[in-house]
């Protein structure tokens, strides 16, 4: 494992209230960059919730309500000055449903680019959805039709455009909610080697109700059990050897 | 569980009774559906077979002279001095005409000049007097008009006028029928496309053969460019700001329950409210089309709102979290995303409210659109202002129609609905088009 130990999300005392439903209960945790950190847990356990924190999703429910602090290299997310819109850039996600705009393909990738100004030019903004388009490993499939429209791709290649519309804006963190719930076993498993190509260039924190999915593709597991982060640490050790009986529990599929 | 043995093949007594339920049932929905379209059938037909006749119109082909003794005795041609003769001077010249045609063509008629005249519409004299006035140099010469004919002889040749019912009318005589059919004959009457009826203004209570939907359409054409102007970017600005960026509150609640109460008010109440305001204590014109337009737009207004909201809720929540995902700003994502792909709803919307506001009619009563109007109005001019000049509208002459006398303008009416109808299917047409066009699947 090639983990680095560069910290890049830092949660301290992560409290997410739902009206009076208190569905994340003191959350801290420590997320490395450049490395895949998986969240599992049983339905309804907060893992969702809690990614969404990352890139204050949560601000658009209004009902919910976070403290803590969550800190992305040493900055606090949630400070008074920082503007979601900027954050959101940084901190680039993946739905759990693919969901392309109903535009072209070229459309698609070039939107996040063509609102954030990070192109000058018609061939710089060509450069960064054929880039986008490569790491997503789905330049091949769709270089030809690149006019045609998002919607029209099967799920998995669908799935892989919205990663490329989130790589586009040269985002610093990857999050993904249950990228692969809604693809078969083919297209999971393509999803599943970008992730791991990803995690060279990113810090990708994926949500999944797959423990094999999180065995395969991350470094570290966090366990999330009623809105507790139960146990963090070493994939490898939280599958073979977990410490609190909860997670060995799930694992081992007594509950869940 | 009971163990009896029930063979497939016949029924029980249980699913027969289903059976016999669902078939009430289907019947009961084909009826109602045969019923609403006899119903269509019935308005229809009725409409047309009274209205069609509006756009035929019975005309005189007769060679009017303009004798300058009887026209222009000063001899210097100034239209303002030759004003001073009026229709009345020129009805005998029209006369005359006629009883020339008559020669020409050889038919025999014991009828007096002046009931024969009466075949001529009282309209007629005006015409020629205009057309004299705009040429005076035709005086001393002849020309030949196209004159309409009086309203008993159009009806005569519509069907509407019969020998016998000509026999008790004061207004004719089976004898002027005769000369009318003779005339026919002779080629001097003919029947034929009435481009008039959708041109010309309103024609007094006496002249039905005259009057047209003119200044009618293009009330209505201003009031309508009135309401779309104000009412699809207000409603679509304060659907947007409730749908998207209002916060949940309990001031919110009121609004959305007013606005869908606003919906359901009697349309008369905004005749009310528009001479109350806009008339009493803005003090813009009566009769305007001005003021109809933002009676109509304060009208339509709920119904935009409604519909653009529903259409704004119909959009999937996920394509506005891919757009705040890759950091669009909550105006971007509506605009660039939401927006777009309601658009076709907020379309046929605003759309079924132009044509729900072009066909009301209670409100502009109010608010005098009523008014007799002969006077084609400008959009604009520098004493009434925008849209400022009196005015009706096509709904408003239909009810003013149906309220006159004269047999004759039941076919005008029947003919105005039949020109709203056709107005409201080109609408609802433009609005299916539209949403075809850009309906987009995602």
């Amino acid at each position: 494992m090639s983990t680095e130990d560069t910290i890049k999300i830092s949660a301290k005392n992560v409290q997410v209230h739902y009206d009076d439903t208190h569905a994340i209960k003191d959350v801290n945790v420590e997320i490395a960059d450049k490395a895949v950190t998986a969240f599992i847990g049983p339905s309804g356990c907060g893992k969702s919730t809690f990614l969404r924190c990352i890139n204050r999703m949560n601000d658009t429910i209004d009902i919910c309500r976070v403290t803590g602090e969550i800190l992305i290299d040493g900055e606090d997310i949630y400070d008074k000055r920082v503007d979601p819109v900027q954050l959101r850039a940084k901190v680039g996600m993946v739905f759990q449903k693919p969901n392309p705009f109903p535009k072209s393909i070229y459309d698609n990738v070039a939107y996040g680019p063509r609102i954030h100004g990070l192109a000058n030019s018609k061939s710089e903004l060509d450069d960064i959805v054929e880039n986008a388009l490569r790491r997503s490993a789905i330049w091949d499939e769709v270089k030809d039709r690149l006019q045609a429209p998002g919607t029209g791709l099967s799920g998995g290649q669908q799935q892989r455009l919205c990663i490329a519309r989130a790589v586009a804006t040269e985002p610093q963190v990857l999050l993904m909610d249950e990228p692969c719930s809604s693809l078969d076993p083919i297209a999971t498993v393509q999803v599943e080697e970008l992730i791991d190509d990803l995690r060279k260039s990113y810090c990708v924190v994926i949500v999944t109700h797959s423990m094999h999915q999180a065995a395969r593709v991350s470094q570290k597991t966090a366990f999330f059990h009623l809105g507790n982060l139960v146990e963090f640490g070493d994939t490898d050790k939280i599958f073979t050897n977990p410490e609190d009986p909860r997670t060995e529990s799930y694992i081992s599929g007594r509950i869940g | 569980m009971s163990a009896m043995k029930h063979s497939l093949l016949t029924l029980d007594a249980r699913t027969k009774k289903r059976n016999a339920a669902e078939k009430r049932f289907k019947a009961c929905g084909l009826s109602a559906i045969v019923v609403a379209m006899l119903a269509l059938v019935v308005l229809l037909v009725s409409v047309f077979g009274s209205g069609a006749s509006a756009f035929r119109q019975t005309y005189i082909a007769i060679e009017v002279p303009f004798p300058e003794a009887k026209l222009d005795q000063s001899g210097v041609r100034d239209p303002d001095v030759m004003s001073q003769v009026t229709t009345l001077g020129y009805e005998p010249l029209l006369v005359d005409g006629l009883l020339a045609a008559i020669d020409a063509a050889g038919i025999a008629t014991e009828m007096s000049d002046k009931d024969i005249g009466a075949l001529i519409s009282k309209e007629a004299p005006a015409t020629v007097r205009n057309f004299v006035l705009a040429n005076p140099d035709v005086i001393g010469s002849s020309a030949t008009f196209d004159l309409l004919a009086s309203g008993r002889i159009d009806g005569f040749f519509k069907g509407r006028v019969t020998m016998e019912s000509a026999a008790l009318d004061g207004n004719t005589s089976p004898e002027a029928l005769q000369l009318a059919q003779d005339l026919r004959d002779a080629g001097i009457i003919q029947t034929r496309f009435n481009w008039n009826f959708l041109i010309a203004p309103d024609a007094s209570d006496q002249r039905p053969e005259a009057a047209g939907l003119g200044v009618a359409i293009l009330g209505s054409l201003y009031m309508m460019i009135v309401v779309l102007v104000l009412a699809l970017p207000i409603g679509v600005a304060a659907s947007i700001y409730l749908e998207e960026f209002a916060p949940k509150t309990w001031w919110t609640d009121v609004i959305e329950v007013n606005i869908s109460n606003l919906a359901a008010v009697p349309s008369i109440v905004y005749g009310i409210l528009g001479l109350a305001i806009f008339i009493n204590f803005m003090e813009f014109n009566q009769s305007s089309p001005l003021v109809g337009g933002l009676v109509l737009t304060l009208m339509t207004l709920p119904t935009i709102i409604i519909s653009t909201r529903a259409s704004l809720k119909s959009v999937p929540p996920s394509i506005r979290d891919a757009a705040l995902g890759v950091g669009a700003s909550k105006m971007q994502s509506v605009l660039h995303h939401a927006l777009p792909l309601a658009a076709p709803g907020i379309l046929t919307g605003t759309i079924i409210g132009l044509a729900q506001a072009l066909g009301e009619t209670a409100p502009l009563l109010l608010i005098g659109m009523v008014a007799f109007v002969r006077e084609y109005p400008a959009a604009y001019t520098p004493d009434a202002g925008l849209f400022g000049e009196a005015s009706t509208a096509l709904p408003v002459q239909v009810f003013n129609w149906t309220q006159r006398a004269d047999p004759g303008f039941v076919e005008r009416a029947s003919g105005a609905i039949i020109t709203l109808l056709v107005f409201l299917l080109i609408m609802n047409t433009i609005a299916i088009v539209l949403r075809r066009k850009f309906e987009r699947r995602w």
